[in-house]
């Protein structure tokens, strides 16, 4: 299925990656991240996150379940209650962002199975939302445990050359890399 | 003057997520696909965005704590939590294909397997949630040496460190470009 290798020019010229043209260079948007940073720096005094205030909101969503005494009784939400603060406007500014800069060159549309995907494990939507829900779990799960995700400890920890920072970024990497080959190696 | 007031704060704070957003959106890497061929070693958008951001990012927020302009937000190293996380983190990256970010953002472009995804994300909140009382007193207990920095570690002064990574940074992306230009040739 999957034993044709794509070339890096195939693969961004997949329908999906394809609507290109007001599309910026990876230098460009790094050194966009970066100036944000210095932004948030200075003047909220908030680095750039997004699984503090995702586990927030999960404590939110628990609340309906297990009522919210049981999640102000539990350790860790009782650290990080559930309110709109700093961190969840953040999140639905980052939402906002991605929705109206697709909308803006005419990206959204809906994809059930993205290209990668299908083309090594077939087009089945339940398969992949079976896995998409499960790896979801995982890397919330993970960002907690290491006290921040790709954002809050890859970028905001790691330009401040926090050794926290540094750990998780080598060791999501390296277990990132080794997975998707365990994924997609052909026999 | 800064850092301004909470309140004040709050209204900022959509601005800011709206451009992380947006950022991401221009970026490529709302796109399964970019995002799982960085882990295959075929596309390395998601390496060159997240080092230029550290780079830029890094180099600038020194010279603003330098002049007062800025503090340090440093997090405890925490190596059991941070090892740990870091290698779970990286096999559900590979699976879901997203970060956190990355996929909260996706999932408002129409990708549906990003919003389950995203629900995955509040399920395993909660699944932490739960544990972490035996966790605090498993590996987070294992190993914690505070809010270190790499300067602390090695001895050496930020300033050298900095210009360590952009040397390394640099010449790391010349040779992407380079490696890049002749695999499309």
């Amino acid at each position: 299925m999957s034993g044709i290798a794509l070339s890096p020019l195939e693969v961004a010229a997949a329908p999906r990656s394809e609507a290109a043209p007001s599309r910026w260079n990876p230098y460009l948007i790094g050194a966009g991240i970066g100036v944000l940073s210095w932004l948030v720096f200075v003047i909220v005094a908030a680095p750039i996150g997004i699984t503090t205030a995702g586990a927030q909101v999960a404590g939110g969503v628990a609340a309906l379940f297990i009522g919210p005494e049981a999640v102000q009784a539990n350790a860790y939400w009782a650290r990080n209650p559930f309110r709109l603060d700093y961190g969840t406007l953040f999140l639905v500014g980052t939402a906002l962002g991605g929705m109206v800069s697709a909308l803006a060159r005419g990206a959204f549309r809906v994809e059930h199975v993205p290209a990668v995907w299908s083309e090594r494990f077939g087009p089945s939507i339940g398969k992949r939302f079976a896995w998409a829900f499960l790896g979801g779990a995982l890397i919330m799960f993970a960002s907690r445990l290491a006290n921040g995700c790709t954002s809050g400890n890859g970028i905001s920890q790691g330009l401040q050359l926090a050794v926290v920072g540094w750990v998780f970024f080598a060791a999501m990497f390296v277990s990132g890399v080794a997975t998707a080959w365990l994924m997609f190696r052909t026999r | 003057m800064f850092p301004v007031s909470k309140e004040v704060a709050l209204w900022l704070a959509p601005v800011f997520g709206f451009a992380f957003g947006w950022l991401l959106e221009r970026g490529r890497v709302l796109d399964y696909n970019v995002i799982v061929n960085q882990l295959r070693l075929r596309d390395f958008t998601v390496l060159k965005i997240m080092l230029t951001a550290i780079l830029v990012g890094g180099v600038g927020v020194y010279a603003l704590v330098e002049l007062g302009f800025a503090r340090w937000h440093l997090r405890d190293a925490n190596l059991g939590g941070a090892g740990l996380g870091g290698l779970l983190f990286g096999v559900g990256m590979a699976i879901y294909g997203y970060c956190p970010g990355t996929g909260l953002a996706a999932a408002a472009t129409g990708r549906t397997h990003a919003l389950v995804g995203m629900l995955g994300m509040i399920a395993g909140a909660i699944a932490y949630a739960f544990a972490f009382d035996w966790l605090r007193g498993t590996v987070l207990a294992w190993s914690n040496l505070g809010r270190v920095t790499l300067a602390d570690v090695t001895g050496l002064p930020l300033w050298a460190l900095y210009a360590a990574l952009a040397v390394v940074a640099v010449g790391l992306f010349a040779a992407l470009e380079r490696w890049q230009a002749r695999v499309r040739a």
